[in-house]
C-alpha cells in the first residue's frame, strides 16, 4: 500500500514528539530520585565505607531533662522495636522485668550533700576506649570508625563478658525467643546488644536519634562531634560538660552537662 | 625406687555399674534440662540483664581451676623431681583433663549461642583474655595428652620432665588467664584487682589437689588397695599448705581495699551486710573453705584420720564453690559506682537504687548444667582408670619408700 509522503511525515512528527516527551519523563525518573536522595547532611551513601571523618556524640543537659519523663525511652523502644518484646509465658513479671532489654533508661539521682535531685537519660556511651570491645571474644563486639559502638549479631556467642565488662551497664542480653523484629533492629535469642546511635537512620541519610527527636525540652543534642558547626558542638563549647565515669578515660562520646 | 606397678582399677563390675548408671543418670537429666534451656531461652534461668554470670559459671569456673590444680601432684614429681609423687603423676594428669572438659562443657552449654562454638574457635580478638583462654584451655588438652603419653609410653618415658615443665609453664598461664577475666575488668569494684590471677592459681592448687585427694582414696578404697601413711601425709600437708596460701591472700586482698575509702561499701558488702554473700564468703569461703581443713589438715591427731582428711578434702571444695560464689555473683550483684557522691534514687534499669544489689536467686536448671559437668569430669575419670593403667597398684609406704624422694 502507498502511502502519502505528508501522512508519514504527521505520523513521525508524532511519534517524535511522543519519543521525545517519553524519554524525558523517563530521564526525570531516572535522575529525580537521585537529586531528592542528595540530602543536606554529612552521611554518605551504604556503598561508601565508613571513615573517622565524622565522630558522633551526644551531649545530655540534666538541667533541661523533666522530672518523670520517658519520651527518650519511649521513642527508643518503639523505633528499635523493643516494645515489640512479649514476656515469655511462664516468666513471671518480676523476672521479665529484669530480663528484658533496654538501650536508654532514665535515671534520677539525689546528691549526697546537697540533696538536689537531678534526672537524666543513660545509654550505651559510645566510648573510644570501650571495655566492651576489649573483652569480647571474637570482635562481635566493635567500634566504627565514625563512633559508634555496637554488636556484630553474626559473631556474638552470646557470653556476655561485654555485659560485665560494660562500665555503664548499658547492654542487653536477649533471653528469649523474639516473635517480631525491625528489620533495622535485627534481633535473636542468645544475642547481645545497646544502644546504636540509630545507626540505621545514619546510615540512610539521616541525620538525628529517636530519643533526640522525641525529647520535647532539647535535652538531648546529638551530632558529629569532630563538625565545629554542629549543634552538639556549639552546646559544648558554650558550655562545660562531663563524662560519666571519666577517671576510667574512656573518652566517650556521649557527654553530660549538670552531673 | 623401686618399679612402679600400674593397674586398671579393679573394683566389682556391679558396684562399676552402678557408679556409671548413677552418674550418667546425673548427666542425663542435666542433658534435658540443657535443651530445654536451648529451646527456651536464658529466661528460664535466674540470670538477669544485671546478674550475667550465674551458678553455671561458678561451677565452670571452679572445675577449670580446679583442673589446672590437678597437674600439681604430676609437676611435682616431673618438672620438681620428687620421686614420692611419681606414681601419681598419671591420675593427676587425667583429672586434669577430665575437670577440664567438664568445665568448659558447662562454659559452652551456657553461651547464649552454643552452636556458633565454631565462630568462637575460630574468630579471635586478641586483645579479650577470653580469646586467649579458648586456646590456652584446647592447648592444655592437648599439652596433657602428651604428657600423659610420655609417662604412659615406657620408650617416651626420657621426654617426661620437657613435657612435664611445659604442662606446667603452660597451667600457669592458663589460670593466670582465668584470674584475669576478673582482674582485667576495670567497670566492677569487686575485680580490676592484680591479685585475682595469683589468687586464682594458689586457689588452683588447693581445689585440684582436694580433688585429687578425694579420687585417689575413694578408687583405692574401692578396690582394696593401700594408700601409706607416707604418702597421704605429704599430701594432706600439701593440702594444709596451699589452703593456708589461700588465706593469706584472702587477707591482703581484703585489707589492701579496706585501706582506700573507694572500697569501703564494697568491702561492707562482702564482710558485713550483702545477705547470702556475705554469709558464704564467712561461712562457706572462710570457715568451712580455709580455717576449719587447716585445723584438721594440721592437728596431731586429726590429721592422721583418714576420715577427718577426706572431710577436709570436701569442706575445701565446698569452700571452693563458695569463694566462686561469692566472686563471680557477688562481683556483679554489687551496684557499679557510676554517680560518685550521688545516690540513685530511680532507674529504669535497675541501677542500685538507694544502694539494693542487684537480684539474683540460682535455678534449677543452672545447679543441674553445673552438676552435669562435675558428673562428666567424675564419670570420664572413672572409665579411664577402669581401661587403661593410671592407678600405681600400691602406694604403701614399702612400694613407696620416701627415703629416695
Amino acid at each position: 500500500m502507498i502511502v502519502s509522503q505528508t501522512e508519514n511525515s504527521a505520523i513521525d512528527e508524532n511519534r517524535r514528539e511522543f519519543l521525545s516527551v517519553a524519554g524525558k519523563a523517563a530521564a526525570a525518573t531516572v535522575v529525580a530520585p537521585g537529586v531528592f536522595l542528595h540530602t543536606v547532611g554529612n552521611a554518605a551513601p551504604r556503598s561508601e565505607p565508613v571513615t573517622d571523618a565524622v565522630r558522633y556524640g551526644m551531649l545530655i543537659d540534666t538541667s533541661k531533662c523533666a522530672d518523670g519523663c520517658s519520651d527518650c525511652v519511649s521513642a527508643c523502644d518503639k523505633e528499635n522495636g523493643l516494645d515489640m518484646l512479649i514476656k515469655p509465658e511462664g516468666a513471671s513479671d518480676e523476672a521479665w522485668a529484669r530480663q528484658k532489654p533496654r538501650w536508654i533508661r532514665s535515671v534520677k539521682l539525689k546528691d549526697n550533700l546537697t540533696g538536689k535531685v537531678t534526672s537524666l537519660p543513660m545509654m550505651c556511651q559510645h566510648c573510644e576506649h570501650p571495655p566492651c570491645v576489649d573483652v569480647c571474644p571474637t570482635g562481635a563486639s566493635f567500634r566504627r570508625d565514625d563512633g559508634i559502638v555496637m554488636v556484630d549479631r553474626h559473631t556474638c556467642i552470646g557470653c556476655r563478658y561485654c555485659m560485665m565488662a560494660c562500665p555503664y551497664k548499658a547492654r542487653s542480653f536477649i533471653h528469649e525467643h523474639v516473635q517480631l523484629k525491625p528489620t533495622a533492629a535485627p534481633r535473636g535469642k542468645g544475642c547481645v546488644e545497646s544502644c546504636t546511635l540509630c545507626v540505621h537512620r545514619l546510615d540512610n541519610g539521616g541525620t538525628t536519634t529517636a530519643c533526640q527527636d522525641a525529647c520535647s525540652s532539647g535535652a538531648i543534642v546529638f551530632g558529629d562531634l569532630r563538625d565545629p558547626d554542629s549543634e552538639v558542638s556549639k552546646a559544648m563549647a558554650k558550655h562545660s560538660t562531663t563524662q560519666l565515669r571519666a577517671d576510667l578515660k574512656l573518652n566517650t562520646g556521649v557527654r553530660y552537662r549538670g552531673v | 625406687m623401686k618399679k612402679i606397678h600400674y593397674r586398671e582399677w579393679g573394683i566389682e563390675s556391679p558396684r562399676y555399674w552402678g557408679l556409671l548408671a548413677l552418674l550418667g543418670a546425673v548427666i542425663a537429666v542435666a542433658g534435658f534440662a540443657v535443651l530445654y534451656k536451648e529451646s527456651q531461652g536464658l529466661w528460664i534461668t535466674g540470670m538477669n540483664n544485671q546478674v550475667v554470670w550465674g551458678l553455671p559459671h561458678v561451677f565452670a569456673i571452679f572445675l577449670i581451676v580446679a583442673a589446672s590444680g590437678a597437674l600439681n601432684v604430676a609437676s611435682i614429681s616431673s618438672v620438681f623431681d620428687q620421686k614420692m609423687y611419681k606414681p601419681l603423676a598419671r591420675l593427676s594428669g587425667l583429672l586434669a583433663m577430665t575437670l577440664l572438659v567438664g568445665g568448659l562443657l558447662i562454659l559452652v552449654l551456657d553461651l547464649g549461642q552454643p552452636d556458633r562454638l565454631i565462630v568462637a574457635m575460630t574468630t579471635y580478638n586478641f586483645k579479650s583474655i577470653f580469646a586467649w583462654n579458648v586456646l590456652l584451655y584446647v592447648g592444655f588438652l592437648a599439652i596433657v595428652a602428651v604428657y600423659l603419653f610420655t609417662m604412659m609410653e615406657r620408650k617416651a618415658n626420657k621426654y617426661t620432665k620437657m613435657a612435664g615443665t611445659f604442662a606446667f609453664v603452660w597451667r600457669l598461664v592458663l589460670t593466670t588467664g582465668t584470674g584475669s577475666i576478673f582482674g582485667f575488668i576495670v567497670a566492677r569494684q569487686g575485680y580490676d584487682a592484680a591479685i585475682m590471677a595469683p589468687m586464682f592459681i594458689i586457689m588452683s592448687f588447693a581445689y585440684g589437689l582436694a580433688f585429687f585427694m578425694l579420687m585417689l582414696m575413694f578408687t583405692f578404697n574401692a578396690d582394696g588397695r593401700e594408700i601409706g601413711d607416707k604418702v597421704m601425709n605429704r599430701l594432706r600437708r600439701l593440702l594444709g599448705v596451699f589452703t593456708a596460701a589461700i588465706f593469706y591472700f584472702v587477707v591482703v586482698y581484703h585489707l589492701t581495699n579496706l585501706y582506700g575509702t573507694e572500697n569501703h561499701a564494697y568491702e561492707a558488702f562482702i564482710l558485713l551486710n550483702g545477705g547470702i554473700y556475705t554469709q558464704l564468703f564467712w561461712g562457706g569461703w572462710v570457715l568451712a573453705g580455709l580455717l576449719v581443713p587447716m585445723a584438721i589438715l594440721f592437728h596431731p591427731a586429726l590429721s592422721q584420720s583418714r576420715g577427718a582428711i577426706i572431710a577436709a578434702c570436701l569442706l575445701v571444695i565446698l569452700g571452693g564453690l563458695s569463694a566462686m560464689y561469692v566472686v563471680v555473683i557477688g562481683g556483679q550483684a554489687f551496684p557499679m559506682s557510676m554517680f560518685p557522691g550521688h545516690t540513685i534514687i530511680e532507674s529504669g534499669f535497675y541501677d542500685g537504687v538507694n544502694g539494693e544489689i542487684a537480684a539474683y536467686s540460682p535455678s534449677l536448671v543452672e545447679l543441674l548444667l553445673g552438676l552435669g559437668g562435675v558428673a562428666v569430669a567424675i564419670i570420664a575419670a572413672l572409665i579411664a582408670v577402669r581401661i587403661l593403667q593410671f592407678l600405681p597398684a600400691s602406694l604403701s609406704d614399702e612400694v613407696v619408700d620416701p627415703h629416695h624422694g
